[in-house]
């Protein structure tokens, strides 16, 4: 195997440099899925039926907590990443559990507001707009809940084997990963949440 | 008991019971013949947990034409339904699920695994790499194609066939009007199959952009390499699309949202708009490989430089982007208004544009050819003036004001098979016959292959045109039977005949196979037909490693000035090969897939929950293995190399 000293880890061969690549596409398709349920949800915005509109369910504070949490964990991982490029293990290792913890923060976040929303009475069936709200926040949701379970898998890899040429690449796979959830979530708070309440 | 019915057809029928006992009596065949021949550890270790590009390329082959007969059969009994007035083949409910199906399994289940098979053969031979840029990642890609395959196909014995169509258009695709399990499968079939496509547009992509031999710039890239790298990109943008679709068709069927609905704020005409957003780049995901493959044939057999290199470069990458920006063209009746409907219009006519500059590249590349008639060539030249029939039929449809008369007629019905079969399935047909002595290092019989191509012809043409001509005179498509004072029975007859003549073509091609693998000479070379790109310049058939020195190129036509100008492919020496390991997780994983798919159809939640699980766990596993690949040594190359005759390539 060809390892490039010339690169930082993650780049390290060229089965390293295809992992990203292929990682940046698979993106792009992430990207056209989002982009698919915002143009639903635009849709499907004042489609309300006999149900309540944004305006009347939308509630700032956790959805505030939530973006703060969220944005702090792209912040953290980014510094993971910094400090596995400065080759200090440890710093990675904290630094990545600190993203999983915020990130299931606002997980937890998330459901608390899915569970008051069935409280009062929004749930998939009360209408279009309702539907496809849910089923946008709920991809996102699901694109995090994976994150985390992967998030975990890295941390012990990179406990049990160090930083190696995988792991550091599966780490800088995954902070982009990462980073991606937080650009989808910036669009959901601006543009489902605050012009909801606008 | 209850739990049981769930499983009952809702519309039985002997022909069904039939089917039923054929699969069983099959399945036990094949397990007992795999046990007395001894053949399980065979099928597994070489087949079933694969990574090599070229065994998955033959995986999808053999499901594409196995589909491609399963479809063919529903052609069959819709031709005989209609065949004259008032028959009573096929009861309405039959005829409905028939047409489904063939739709669904042509497109899905046929057309696109013909396509990737070839992709996935050839690609990485004309590239000069020794395979895809993730192997593993391919192997899934497959199955997860084959469980959706028989997801679907398993249907039509357990609880019933989706009957919607295959543009499933809601609402009548919603619970309310298709009560069955039916469109469940439609659902998880394509959902799980998409999924793996999406996986090979990033795979080759990759493989494309970063695995190219030494000097092959994007511009010297043979011009079927270049199809799949456009169709890659549209496979990227195109299937999310498709999969938002079927989440929102399934949360709609299976968790009752209001989402394709009428009421409660729903919007019944937005799956049309979702499906044809995805639609109409599918179609050109098929027909851009195909004007590859021609590329390469019509080349190959004027003994001419393709012609027009950059313009067939230019034109398909502006049919990709054309190619989602038309899609209302399919419905330009449901009342979007004639601004909208205009500047459909004119996207869907100016597509005309780059597709008539391929066409003429074509004819020039044969312009003073030394043109040889093979199979291949045979059914290029047919598929010029046969496409553009259908290219302009497609333009005419393309007119918003005058489809108010075409809508949804046999006409449609008739232009887009006119550009599906000479386009897509004479080029698959086409690329089989050329390529198989690559494949399987023996030709195809050229007689029988002819008499098969002349069947081909003369039946498509028989069976297509006269839609055309009933469809202006107001038949409607997927209307089950006629009377017999509309006057389309003669004309339907011809087309009856005309299909029975296509299905004799076809079990031509099948025979063939037999035949060849009994008759042809297998001392053919390595070079049978005299061909211009690099993957005529390793061994037929190809060795696991591909090259046993990677190729250096320094044109277009790599392997053809490598015979006439003498320039040196082979400059390094053999060393040591890195290859990938097989690994048994992708059919397992897709076998997980079936079961999750299997279950959510029938709302098996248990089921469900616990396949889910399985899947990540398999991922989770995967994501610890720690696999190396293996080498292949020096001595292991050089002596595969000296079977094939001592001049290493």
């Amino acid at each position: 195997m060809n390892i490039d000293q010339t690169k930082p880890l993650e780049y390290g061969t060229h089965k390293n440099e295809m992992n990203i690549l292929g990682f940046w596409i698979f993106l792009g398709a992430e990207i056209m899925l989002f982009a698919t349920l915002f143009t639903s949800y635009f849709i499907y915005e004042n489609r309300i039926g006999s149900g309540p509109s944004g305006a009347e369910i939308f509630e700032i504070t956790p959805v505030l907590i939530e973006t703060i949490v969220l944005l702090t964990s792209s912040f953290t991982i980014g510094l993971a990443i910094n400090a596995m490029r400065l080759n200090r293990t440890k710093a990675t290792l904290w630094f990545l559990a600190i993203t999983l913890v915020l990130g299931a923060t606002f997980l937890s976040v998330e459901i608390y507001e899915f569970i008051h929303y069935y409280h009062i009475g929004v749930t998939l069936q009360t209408s279009g707009f309702t539907g496809i709200l849910l089923t946008t926040l709920g991809t996102h949701g699901a694109h995090v809940t994976f994150g985390l379970f992967w998030g975990i898998a890295i941390f012990l890899q990179i406990k049990k084997r160090g930083l190696t040429l995988e792991t550091a690449n599966k780490s800088f796979i995954y902070s982009l990963y990462w980073h991606f959830l937080d650009v989808m979530w910036i669009f959901i708070f601006s543009f489902i949440y605050l012009k909801g309440m606008m | 008991m209850e739990f049981f019915e769930r499983f009952a057809l809702p519309h039985p029928d002997p022909m069904i019971y039939a089917s039923m006992v054929a699969i069983v009596v099959v399945s036990i065949a094949i397990v007992a013949g795999l046990t007395y021949f001894k053949k399980w550890g065979y099928l597994w270790n070489e087949w079933l947990t694969t990574t090599d590009h070229k065994r998955i390329g033959i995986m999808y082959l053999i499901s594409a034409l196995l589909m491609l007969f399963r479809g063919g059969a529903d052609a069959v009994m819709m031709r005989i339904q209609l065949s004259s007035p008032e028959m009573e083949f096929l009861n309405a409910q039959h005829y409905n699920e028939v047409f489904t199906t063939h739709g669904v399994v042509m497109i899905f289940f046929m057309a696109m695994p013909f396509v990737i098979g070839l992709m996935n053969y050839i690609v990485p031979l004309q590239i000069g790499a020794r395979d895809v840029a993730f192997p593993r990642l391919n192997a899934l890609s497959f199955w997860m194609f084959f469980a959706g395959a028989m997801l679907f196909n398993i249907s039509f014995v357990v609880g019933g066939s989706p009957d919607a169509g295959w543009t499933n258009y809601f609402p009548l695709a919603g619970n309310e009007f298709s009560p069955t399990v039916g469109v469940n499968y439609y659902m998880w079939a394509l959902q799980i199959s998409g999924l793996g496509t999406l996986m090979t547009g990033i795979n080759f992509l990759v493989t494309i952009f970063k695995m190219r031999a030494p000097g092959m710039k994007l511009m010297k890239m043979p011009m079927f390499t270049w199809s799949a790298l456009i169709t890659n990109v549209i496979i990227i943008f195109a299937f999310p699309v498709l999969t938002v679709a079927l989440l929102m068709g399934t949360l709609d069927r299976q968790f009752g949202t209001a989402l394709f609905t009428t009421g409660s704020g729903g919007m019944d005409m937005y799956w049309a708009n979702l499906f044809w957003v995805w639609g109409h780049p599918e179609v050109y995901i098929l027909i851009l490989p195909a004007f590859g493959i021609y590329s390469e044939i019509i080349s190959t057999f004027s003994q001419r430089n393709l012609y027009g290199y950059k313009s067939m470069v230019g034109s398909m990458v502006l049919i990709s982007l054309l190619s989602f920006f038309v899609w209302v063209h399919h419905f330009f009746t449901m009342g979007q208004g004639a601004l909208t409907n205009s500047i459909f219009s004119i996207t869907t006519m100016a597509i005309a544009i780059p597709t008539g500059i391929k066409i003429f590249n074509w004819l020039l590349t044969m312009w003073k050819g030394k043109i040889r008639f093979t199979v291949p060539m045979l059914y290029s030249v047919a598929f010029i003036p046969l496409f553009t029939v259908g290219g302009v039929t497609g333009v005419m449809l393309a007119m918003a004001s005058a489809d108010y008369q075409y809508h949804n007629t046999m006409f449609l019905v008739a232009h887009f098979h006119n550009t599906i079969i000479p386009g897509v399935v004479y080029a698959m047909l086409a690329g089989l016959t050329y390529w198989w002595p690559k494949m399987f290092g023996f030709k195809l019989n050229e007689r029988i292959g002819k008499w098969a191509f002349w069947f081909n012809v003369i039946g498509f043409v028989l069976a297509f045109f006269p839609m055309y001509l009933t469809g202006l005179d107001g038949q409607a498509r997927r209307m089950y039977t006629y009377s017999e004072s509309t006057g389309f029975g003669p004309m339907n007859m011809i087309a009856f005949v005309g299909a029975g003549l296509f299905a004799i073509a076809f079990i031509l091609i099948a025979y063939n196979v037999f035949y060849s693998f009994k008759h042809s000479p297998r001392n053919i070379g390595d070079d049978p037909w005299n061909g211009r790109s690099l993957e005529w310049a390793t061994h037929n058939p190809v060795p696991a490693y591909n090259f046993a020195i990677e190729p250096e190129v320094e044109s277009s036509q790599a392997f053809w000035d490598h015979k006439q100008k003498k320039h040196n492919l082979f400059k390094g020496k053999i060393s040591k090969i890195h290859m990938p390991n097989n690994s048994g997780i992708p059919i397992i994983m897709a076998g997980i897939l079936f079961v999750f798919g299997f279950s959510f159809v029938f709302s098996i939640w248990p089921a469900v929950i616990i396949a889910a699980v399985a899947f990540f766990a398999c991922m989770i596993y995967s994501s610890f293995e720690n696999d190396q690949g293996r080498y292949i040594s020096e001595q292991e190359i050089k002596e595969t190399e000296a079977k094939f005759g001592g001049d290493s390539k």
